[in-house]
């Protein structure tokens, strides 16, 4: 099979129900479909509102948070992007939401209100990239040893440690 | 270390009240998970799970090596089920380049996926009425578990961590005297499954031990983020396999059992049919079995026959750079889910174009189904927390990463 170029244009998007009810709140930054698989960049301050009018919209009903995770784009600014997959069982379709952090202050909304499985999701994410989630209970580390320096996944961290 | 620290991250509430520690090293944690417990008499009325002890960040050592390189260290998050975890990378790395794979691999990668389904229920339920007091059923169980083990190192070269399945199809075309084991098995496990029931499912100190024990609801199943038999036991009529079908999973039939009991029960009998089921789609893969390639033809990834090596200068210069520098894989990100023993596993994959993956995530189902093990204990007995760590199958290796 042929790589198909990734749609990007949020009007040729207007067929997928979550990109129209983001839209119609102008949530949006911007969108793509690649590889059969939709990705929605909001703004971080927006990440709360987004996933609730995903979930709670009767087109859209992604009920099911599946997962968070974080990717770091060292050097580049914003520095990190945080990635939560959705997924609706009614309509059997995953949607991924992207907000981008920068690497001054990664922090953002903590989605704890909305499902509580965001809990160790976020916590894992906090450990590993150093992102705060505001409004999490307990935001510790969780896999690393309490007194652990730095956050391993950020891509200015060696693989091999610091010796 | 967590472990290590002297402070107490519990404190009891009240006088009455008092902290029990179990675990990292009690038997029945199935690994190395630590639970801080806070007990009124026999009644837990806090649980607080410690994990991270086997972390060992795979994660970030996928980062460092080429696409390839990383199949067999996706056996490693969870060594009861490797040929899952290879098959999501797989799957995440091929939807990544959009490579398409032939028949026969795919239904080799769902028979195989079946059987290790089945191994990896054996040893839930082997583990899981042992922990309980059923020790004869471990027994039983372990001796089916032995063939599958033989059947894996019969096609791979190893017991558990197989490695078997390769980045555009399966590493090498099983030999001939696979497929008399395999249907061995097949024929006769019916047959073992009814005598596992046999001690089992009648059983009055089984059942007494287990119904009611331990309840979700379907709705804190969605809010927790549970998946897999934990959730179908509350009612969520939901499987990957069937829902969002992959390696050409809609193409066989099979039922997909549910209750609505939610307690450790319900998911003993659900597991139980599981095996069932899983041992049908083994058998419909068996008999189905196409013939032709079990590798995609994509000289740039998929590494040459040994045989066109030696005769061809192009396979020859493309088996030496695959090896030497990888290939590249094109800019993207892509999310695969499939459904393992345990739920929803998920991989992440971000490339930046190179040969080495950006970014590689795995959403384990453990540790999703981990966060419900406070909702399952808190108000019950003691004695009712190994039951419930046990019907919700977990293995830390995944959980850790």
């Amino acid at each position: 099979m042929a790589l198909q170029p990734a749609i990007t244009e949020i009007d040729q998007l207007k067929d997928s129900p979550a990109v129209t009810a983001l839209q119609s709140a102008s949530l949006i930054e911007s969108a793509k479909f690649d590889r059969d698989e939709l990705t929605i960049y909001v703004n971080r301050a927006d990440i709360r509102r987004a996933c609730e009018i995903l979930r709670e919209n009767t087109q859209t009903k992604f009920n099911f948070l599946s997962d968070i995770t974080c990717v770091d784009v060292f050097p580049s600014e914003p520095r990190f992007e945080v990635i939560y997959s959705l997924l609706s069982h009614l309509r059997k379709e995953r949607v991924r939401v992207i907000a981008k952090l920068p690497g001054g202050d990664p922090s953002i909304e903590s989605l704890m209100g909305l499902w509580l499985s965001a809990n160790f999701f976020e916590r894992e994410v906090f450990d590993l990239f150093g992102v705060r989630f505001v409004g999490h209970p307990n935001m510790r580390r969780i896999m690393m040893p309490e007194d652990w320096e730095g956050h391993p996944l950020r891509k200015d961290y060696p693989v091999e440690g610091y010796r | 270390m967590a472990h290590l620290n002297p402070t107490p991250v519990l404190e009891p509430a009240q006088d009455r009240t008092m902290i029990l520690n179990m675990g990292p090293q009690h038997p029945s944690t199935h690994g190395v998970l630590r639970l801080l417990l806070e007990i009124d008499g026999e009644t837990v009325i806090k649980c607080i799970p410690d994990i991270g002890y086997l972390h060992t960040g795979i994660e970030k050592t996928c980062e460092a090596k080429f696409y390839q390189q990383v199949v067999p260290l996706t056996d490693r998050i969870d060594y009861l089920c490797p040929m899952t975890n290879n098959l999501t990378y797989c799957l995440a790395v091929e939807k990544l380049l959009q490579l398409e794979i032939p028949p026969r691999a795919q239904y080799l990668r769902v028979l195989l996926n079946e059987l290790t389904r089945i191994n990896s229920h054996l040893v839930w339920l082997g583990t899981h009425a042992l922990d309980i007091g059923a020790m004869t059923v471990f027994l039983y169980c372990f001796r089916e578990r032995e063939q599958l083990l033989k059947i894996f190192e019969n096609v791979a070269g190893q017991r558990m961590m197989t490695s078997y399945f390769r980045i555009g199809g399966v590493s090498l075309d099983p030999p001939l005297d696979f497929w008399k084991k395999v249907k061995d098995f097949i024929d006769k496990f019916s047959d073992r499954v009814d005598e596992y029931e046999g001690l089992l499912t009648a059983n009055p100190i089984w059942i007494e031990r287990t119904r009611g024990v331990a309840y979700i609801s379907a709705e804190d199943c969605i809010e927790l983020g549970v998946t897999g038999p934990t959730a179908r036991g509350s009612g969520i009529d939901w499987d990957l396999r069937r829902d969002m079908p992959y390696s050409g999973y809609e193409k066989f039939q099979f039922k997909v059992p549910v209750a609505t009991e939610g307690d450790v029960y319900a998911r003993y009998l659900l597991r139980v049919q599981e095996l069932r089921e899983s041992n049908k789609i083994a058998r419909q893969a068996f008999e189905g079995m196409p013939e032709g390639p079990f590798k995609a033809e994509a000289p740039k990834v998929v590494l040459p026959d040994r045989e066109k090596m030696k005769t061809q200068m192009e396979a020859l210069i493309y088996h030496f750079k695959i090896v030497t520098e990888g290939f590249a894989v094109p800019a993207g990100e892509v999310y695969q889910g499939v459904e393992s023993p345990r739920g929803e596993m998920g991989y992440y994959v971000r490339s930046d174009g190179t040969a080495k993956p950006y970014r590689v995530h795995m959403r384990s189902a453990c540790l999703a189904n981990l966060q419900a093990l406070e909702k399952l204990c808190v108000g019950r007995l003691l004695a009712d927390v190994v039951a419930a760590i046990g019907s919700i199958d977990i293995v830390l290796g995944e959980i850790d990463r």
